[in-house]
C-alpha cells in the first residue's frame, strides 16, 4: 500500500512471535468494541438520537490503536473530530462517549462538545476539534510545554491528509522543527492518510502525494507505514516513540489507510469513489489482519474471538442504554464553562 | 507610594516583574527577543530570560498563537507579542475558534490562560492594513476577555490581572500611547476586569470611551469646561467584561452620553455601549446617545486624509454640544 510515488519504503517491522501478540489481544479487543461503537452510533444517528455531524473511524483502527498502545499513561495526544476511536483506546468509557454523542448530561463533556469534540483531559486526550488542521498548532504547543516543564511526556498528534494542505499545518510543523533542535518539541506527527479529504482524493488537492515527504521539507523526519496492519504500526511507533521521547525532536509518519465507510453519516452516495475499491479494502480490514495474526500466533482462538465480539456488542449496547437513559444537561448548565473566572 | 511611568515601562516592567515571580510565563512573537521588540516592550529580555522563556517565532501568526494556546491548555502561561494586532486576522480562527471556545466544548475540562497583546488602532499614518480597530471584533466573542488600557497605570494593573488569570485575554495596547508618562501606583495591586474608572467627574453629560480616546475625551471635556459644561468622562478599560453599572448610574444622574471610539461606526463597540445605556438609563435619557467614531473608509495616508479619518476632540465637543441642544 505505499504510495506510487515518492517511493520511500513501507517498513514492515514485524516479530515473529512472542510477548508483542499476546499483549495485543486486548487491543484486538478494543477495535473490535470501536467499530461496533461505530456501527452502533451510526445506527441511533439514523433514528435522530444523534445530531450534528457524525464521522466514523472504521477502517482506520490500527492507526490510531498502533500508537495509542506504544505510549505512556502520561502521555498527551490531540485529534481531529473523527474522535470516538482515539477516546475509547485510551480508556475513555465507551457509555461516556456515547451519551456526548447524545449531548446527555453523563457525556464527557456534559454534552456541550458533542462527536467532534471529545475530551477526556486526566487520560491525556487535550481533544478533538472541528477545524480541519486547527489542532495541528495546538499540539505544537503542548509538546513544547512538555518540554518546558522538564518531563519527558510526548505528544502525539493525529491529522487527515486533507488537513495537510491548510497553513495551520505548515506553519506549527515549520517551528516543530525550530523547536526540535533545542530538543523542546517532543511530538509525533501522525498522518492518516485515508485518501480522502470529505470527496478530494489526495492526488487532486496536490502534486506531493508522498505525504509523509512534506515533514521533510521542514526539517523533519518522516516515513510511510501500512497502516492497516496494527502489529506493524505498533513497532513502529515504539521505537519512533522512543525516539521522540529520547531527543524531543519532532517526527513524522504517514499511515497509509482508508475509511471503510462515508465521510460522515450523511455521506450515503459517496460519489468520489467507487465500490469496488471499497470492496478491495475491505480484503485490508484492519481488524480482520490482525485477528489473522493472533489467530496464526495460537494466542488467540475461535471462541475467544466470538467471546470478544459478544462482549463488544453487550458493551456497546450498554452504552446505547446508558446514553439514551442520562438525562439532558440542566438549562443551568448553558452558561457554566465559558470562563474560569466572571 | 507611586511613580511616573511611561506606557511602555509599565508593560514592560510588569511582564518582567511577573517573569521572575512566575517561571510559567513565556514570552512568544515576531522579533520580541534578539530583535528587542518592534516597540522595544520586550527589550533585554531575551538576555535576561533566555530563548526558552523568550521565543523569536517565525511569521507565522496561526502557528504560534495556536501553539501559545495549546501552552495554555498544559498549564504554562503564555503571552503573545502580536506586532500589531492587524496581524492577528491570520490567527483568528485560533484566537476565536479555540482559544475563545476551548474550555465550553471541553465541558470545563480545560482552561486557557493566555494573554496575547499588541499594539491596536491608527494615529501614524500607516494606512489601511495597519491601522485598525479590532476591538468589536474580538468583543463579540464569548469566552474571551477584552482589555484597552488608556494610561500607564491601567497597563499595569490590567496586566497583572490578564497575567494571573485563567481564560484567555486580548489586550489591546496603543502605539501613539506607548510614549504616554502617567503615575504607576508600586506594588501589587491588580485591576479587576470590568471596573471602569471615572477620569473626570461631571454632571451634565457622559463621556465614556477607552484607550486612546480616553485622552481626547478629557481634552474635550478641559474645553467644554471654558464653556460651562461639565462632562463625566469614564475610561471603561475593559470592553468585555463591559462595567454597565458604572455607565448606567453615570448616565442616568448627566442624562446625557457621548460615546467615542476610534474604529469604524456600524456595530462598532459605541453600538453596543449605547444600546447599553439605552436599556439601562432610557427613562432619564434627555437625547439621544452621541457616537464619535472612525470615518467608515478604509484608514488613508496622507496625513490630512488620516486625521479627517479618525475622531477629533472638536468632534467629541460638537457631540457634546447636540445632547445639550447647544448648536
Ligand atoms: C477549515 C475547514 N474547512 C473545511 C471543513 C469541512 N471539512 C470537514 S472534514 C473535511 C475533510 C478533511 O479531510 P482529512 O483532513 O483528510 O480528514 P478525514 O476526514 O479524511 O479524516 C472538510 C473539508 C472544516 N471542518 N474545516
Ligand atoms: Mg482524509
Amino acid at each position: 500500500m505505499a504510495s506510487k510515488r515518492g517511493g520511500a519504503k513501507v517498513r514492515a517491522e514485524r516479530t515473529p512471535a512472542g510477548p508483542d501478540l499476546a499483549s495485543s489481544v486486548p487491543w484486538y479487543r478494543l477495535m473490535v468494541l470501536t467499530r461496533r461503537f461505530e456501527d452502533e452510533a451510526e445506527r441511533a444517528f439514523r433514528r435522530g438520537k444523534i445530531g450534528g455531524y457524525l464521522h466514523l473511524y472504521s477502517g482506520q483502527e490500527a492507526v490510531a490503536a498502533g500508537f495509542l498502545a506504544a505510549i505512556r499513561a502520561d502521555d498527551i495526544f490531540f485529534t481531529a473530530y473523527r474522535d470516538h476511536a482515539h477516546a475509547i483506546f485510551r480508556g475513555t468509557p465507551p457509555q461516556a462517549v456515547m451519551a456526548e454523542l447524545f449531548g446527555k448530561q453523563t457525556g464527557v463533556a456534559k454534552g456541550k462538545g458533542g462527536s467532534m469534540h471529545l475530551f477526556d483531559v486526566p487520560r491525556g486526550l487535550y481533544g478533538g476539534y472541528g477545524i480541519v488542521g486547527a489542532h495541528i498548532p495546538l499540539a505544537t504547543g503542548a509538546a513544547y510545554a512538555l518540554r518546558y516543564q522538564g518531563t519527558d511526556r510526548i505528544c502525539l498528534c493525529f491529522l487527515g491528509d486533507g488537513a495537510m494542505n491548510s497553513g495551520s499545518f505548515h506553519e506549527p510543523v515549520n517551528m516543530a522543527a525550530v523547536w526540535g533542535q533545542d530538543g523542546m518539541c517532543p511530538i509525533v506527527y501522525i498522518v492518516e492518510n485515508n485518501k480522502y479529504a470529505m470527496g478530494t482524493s489526495v492526488d487532486r488537492s496536490t502534486v506531493v502525494t508522498h505525504l509523509a515527504s512534506k515533514f521533510g521539507l521542514h526539517g523533519i523526519e518522516n516515513e510511510q507505514v501500512d497502516g492497516q496492519d496494527f502489529l506493524t504500526v505498533r513497532r513502529a511507533a515504539e521505537r519512533i516513540v522512543a525516539r521522540v521521547r529520547a531527543t524531543g525532536r519532532p517526527y513524522a509518519i504517514e499511515a497509509i489507510t482508508y475509511r471503510l465507510v462515508g465521510h460522515g453519516a450523511a455521506d450515503l452516495f459517496q460519489p468520489y469513489r467507487n465500490k469496488g475499491e471499497v470492496e478491495e479494502w475491505k480484503q485490508r480490514d484492519p481488524i480482520q489482519i490482525l485477528e489473522r495474526e493472533l489467530h496464526r500466533a495460537g494466542v488467540l482462538d475461535d471462541a475467544q474471538v466470538a467471546a470478544i465480539h459478544k462482549e463488544a456488542e453487550e458493551k456497546v449496547a450498554a452504552a446505547i442504554k446508558y446514553a439514551e437513559e442520562s438525562p439532558e444537561p440542566p438549562p443551568e448548565e448553558l452558561p457554566r464553562d465559558v470562563s474560569a473566572q466572571g | 507610594m507611586a511613580q511616573v511611568l511611561t506606557f511602555r515601562d509599565a508593560l514592560r516592567a510588569t511582564l518582567m516583574e511577573e517573569m521572575d515571580r512566575n517561571p510559567a510565563v513565556v514570552l512568544l512573537g515576531e522579533d520580541i527577543g534578539v530583535y528587542q521588540g518592534t516597540f522595544r516592550i520586550t527589550a533585554d529580555f531575551l538576555t535576561r530570560f533566555g530563548p526558552k522563556r523568550v521565543i523569536d517565532t517565525p511569521i507565522s501568526e496561526l502557528g504560534f498563537v495556536g501553539a501559545a494556546v495549546g501552552m495554555a491548555m498544559l498549564g504554562l502561561r503564555p503571552v503573545v507579542e502580536v506586532m500589531t494586532w492587524n496581524f492577528s486576522l491570520l490567527a483568528a480562527d485560533q484566537i476565536l475558534n479555540n482559544a475563545a471556545k476551548l474550555r465550553y466544548f471541553s465541558g470545563g475540562q480545560v482552561n486557557v490562560p493566555l494573554v496575547i497583546r499588541g499594539p491596536n488602532g491608527a494615529g501614524v499614518q500607516l494606512s489601511a492594513q495597519h491601522s485598525q480597530s479590532l476591538e468589536a471584533l474580538y468583543a463579540h466573542f464569548p469566552g474571551l476577555w477584552v482589555v484597552a488600557p488608556a494610561t500607564p497605570a491601567d497597563a499595569r494593573g490590567l496586566l497583572l490581572t490578564a497575567l494571573r488569570g485563567k481564560d484567555p485575554v486580548v489586550f489591546l495596547e496603543n502605539a501613539a500611547l506607548y510614549g504616554a508618562k502617567g503615575e504607576v501606583p508600586d506594588g501589587d495591586a491588580p485591576i479587576p476586569f470590568g471596573q471602569a474608572e471615572i477620569m473626570r467627574r461631571g454632571h451634565d453629560v457622559t463621556i465614556i470611551s477607552y484607550s486612546r480616546m480616553v485622552h481626547l475625551a478629557l481634552t474635550a471635556a478641559e474645553q467644554l469646561a471654558q464653556t460651562g459644561i461639565e462632562a463625566e468622562v469614564i475610561n471603561l478599560r475593559t470592553l468585555r467584561p463591559l462595567d454597565r453599572e458604572t455607565l448606567i448610574r453615570s448616565v442616568r444622574r448627566t442624562h446625557r452620553a457621548v460615546v467615542v471610539q476610534e474604529q469604524w461606526r456600524p456595530f462598532g463597540a459605541a453600538a453596543e455601549i449605547a444600546a447599553v445605556i439605552y436599556e439601562g438609563a432610557f427613562d432619564l435619557l434627555d437625547a439621544p446617545v452621541e457616537r464619535v467614531t472612525g470615518a467608515d473608509v478604509p484608514m488613508p495616508y496622507a496625513r490630512n486624509l488620516e486625521l479627517l479619518a479618525l475622531p477629533h476632540e472638536r468632534d467629541i465637543v460638537a457631540a457634546v454640544q447636540r445632547t445639550l441642544y447647544r448648536q
